[in-house]
């Protein structure tokens, strides 16, 4: 059978699956929609937290891009590993013991507020949104790539199929989804990753293989940094960013993953304060066994392109590069006429542009494996990116009809009306985010580094303060927020719209990009909150002893419905 | 109010003794990501374990195993700090 038939029988097959468990979980409460019921085993949560939090970039681009960064990559591995440790050390704890729906249910409680509430659900609201337009865009990029349909049609199939079990089942239906989405994108992601391995190292397991020996006995690694020093690039294994730098820009992806919304929300699902920090580790586990193999992904990729393709002649170039030359993502132009292909880093000489993505999508071909696995490739980025846009629509969902609707505009409605108003909003949340993935703003990428930036400069500060200083108020908390989020929002938009042609090294503050400047916001808010509050009223006695009632473990009733 | 006190105090020892664990956790957690696989990366990298430069190591692979082991630890030591100040579920 051909890769087109396999890729409809899978990708087929799997979104039945996701249907048949959404129609199997629906929700029939607010409780079950927000939060799944409380009932969350901390392994199924794990679970659902990494296809979560693995975003469609994380699947089709992240290795891609690491292997034309090299070192420079290392940002991305390790800042979206280690918000892990903050989340489980300092926030999912607590908050689950904490025990209501959102993070703004928090913000607004333990400020005792509702301007620390609003602003809580606007940004909440704003990160969600610009994170979900990318999301919807990965799911009609992959449908035109493998379906070979238009990619508004795409994001149109994706809609529909995120609505029927975000609006159906809530929390819970994505709950189970997730499992089975993750299920299918890390088979997805190894199958082709383990037989490149074999193939280049001769070891099965990618983690080893990347630090393995090529078949001539040089170490991969050495082999890769001397051909792309030949070929006028940066060894991969040295980075050409300032060292400031990388530590500012890994800091506010730490920070960030820990501040995001639909990350957080995940941890008021499970029964218990311990469940909570065991799922975390959870979580990080099925995580890592993706961002381990990435690297080593990326490095066989930028091995493979290199000795496949420079220094052949045309018309004896492999088949897998003529099908992948024919979607745009390899570009090849003799310039020169000599009928052979030239890499270099020198733009006027070289005459090969390869797309990140490919080092992904183009693997089972590469390594020569059957139709059947390239399918696979596609039904795992759709896991992806319907798994994450799922959590964010919910987000939203939430923010509307709990803490807009049930906490400030109208508290006096029924939990089945509010019910109602949350599959209501979901479908809006859906509707909105696939405007975007139809129509996207000029500037995705951009904003997706805006959702970290704010994240790590909003919620995080905040939150860490309202659970570890008794002595944090209202007038601290919305100050800092404030601060944070309009420091870092006009630091993005001064270099990336204002003046795109500032944004670099010799005009950044301390030579820290834009892509790092949350973790400054975040400096930034903690400095004002503490000096705020210190000439503020402390909060009142019954926030004191909130505080110390989410310290204890001991206590926690499955999330209150009030 | 004998107990009261008792338990304030017994109370703000539990958290006194978290705080303890969190700040050795995450003084790994920081040495094992910005230090080693950041700051003396350049340092680190004139070692080697294999194919790999240790220091590149640490910044693609190493810190995460590192994560990973020190999440596991904070939940077993938390179960048990939570067991001996009876504050366990």
């Amino acid at each position: 059978m051909d890769i087109l038939t396999w890729t409809y029988i899978i990708v087929g097959l799997t979104f039945l699956l996701y249907i048949v468990i959404a129609i199997k979980t629906r929700a029939s409460s607010t409780k079950e929609f927000y939060i799944a019921g409380g009932g969350v085993s901390p392994l199924v949560n794990g679970i659902a937290t990494a296809a979560d939090w693995m975003s469609a970039a994380s699947f089709i681009s992240m290795a891609g891009l690491i292997s034309f960064m090299g070192y420079d990559g290392s940002v991305y591995l390790m800042g979206w590993t280690g918000g892990y440790v903050l989340l489980a050390l300092l926030l999912a704890p607590y908050l689950r013991k904490f025990g209501k729906y959102t993070v703004p249910d928090f913000v607004g409680d333990r400020y005792y507020s509702q301007t620390a509430r609003l602003v809580a659900v606007v940004a909440a609201i704003f990160i969600s949104f610009t994170y979900v337009a990318g999301q919807m865009r990965g799911v009609g990029i992959v449908f035109s790539r493998f379906l070979e349909v238009d990619i508004n049609t795409g994001v149109i199939i994706g809609m529909i199929i995120v609505v029927f079990y975000a609006v159906l089942g809530g929390m819970k239906g994505i709950t189970y989804t997730q499992v089975a989405q993750y299920c299918v994108l890390i088979f997805a992601y190894m199958v082709p990753a383990i037989f490149i391995s074999l193939q280049l190292t001769g070891n099965p397991i990618p983690q080893l293989g990347f630090g393995g020996t090529l078949n001539d006995g040089t170490y991969l690694l050495d082999k890769v940094d001397g051909l792309l020093t030949e070929l006028g690039f940066l060894a991969y294994t040295s980075g050409s960013k300032e060292m400031l730098d990388m530590f500012f820009i890994t800091a506010a992806l730490m920070v960030g993953t820990a501040g995001l919304p639909h990350v957080i929300v995940r941890f008021f699902t499970v029964p218990k304060v311990k469940d909570a920090r065991k799922s975390a580790g959870y979580a990080l586990f099925f995580i890592a066994i993706l961002y381990t193999t990435a690297p080593a992904v990326g490095v066989f990729g930028i091995y493979n392109m290199i000795t496949n393709i420079n220094g052949q002649k045309i018309e004896s170039l492999p088949a897998w590069v003529q099908n992948w030359q024919k979607t745009g993502l390899i570009t090849i132009e003799d310039k020169n006429q000599d009928g052979m292909i030239l890499y270099q880093k020198d733009k006027v000489k070289n005459e090969l542009t390869i797309d990140k993505d490919i080092m992904v999508l183009a693997n089972p071909e590469i390594a020569g494996l059957p139709n059947w696995v390239v399918a696979l490739v596609a039904a795992g980025g759709l896991a992806a990116a319907l798994s994450t846009a799922a959590g964010l629509l919910l987000v939203i969902s939430t923010a509307i009809s709990r803490d807009l609707l049930k906490n400030a505009l109208a508290p006096n409605i029924s939990e089945k009306s509010e019910l109602l108003y949350a599959r209501i909003s979901a479908v809006f949340a859906v509707v909105v985010a696939g405007y975007f993935g139809v129509n996207p703003p000029g500037f995705v990428a951009e904003v997706v580094a805006f959702a970290f930036g704010l994240a790590a400069a909003s919620f995080f500060p905040i939150i860490i303060m309202g659970i570890f200083s008794k002595r944090m108020n209202k007038e601290g908390a919305i100050a800092g927020m404030i601060i944070g989020l309009i420091f870092t929002l006009g630091y993005l938009i001064y270099f990336k719209f204002m003046n795109p042609e500032l944004n670099n090294k010799d005009h950044w503050w301390f030579g820290i990009s834009p892509e790092g400047i949350g973790t400054l916001g975040m400096i930034l808010n903690f400095v004002v909150s503490f000096i705020i509050s210190k000439f503020t009223p402390p909060p009142p006695q019954h926030i004191q002893d909130l505080v110390e009632e989410i310290r204890i473990p001991r206590g926690a009733t499955s999330a209150i419905i009030h | 109010m004998n107990n009261l006190k008792h338990e304030d105090h017994s109370r703000s020892a539990y958290w006194r003794a978290n705080i303890k664990i969190l700040a050795g956790l995450l003084i790994i957690w920081f040495i094992s990501s910005f230090l080693f696989g950041i700051v003396f990366v350049k340092e680190l990298n004139q070692f080697r374990m294999g194919g790999f430069k240790i220091g590149f190591w640490f910044a693609q692979q190493g810190s995460i195993y590192v994560f990973l082991l020190i999440i596991f630890y904070y939940v077993w030591r938390m179960n048990k700090l939570d067991k001996e100040f009876n504050v366990d579920e």
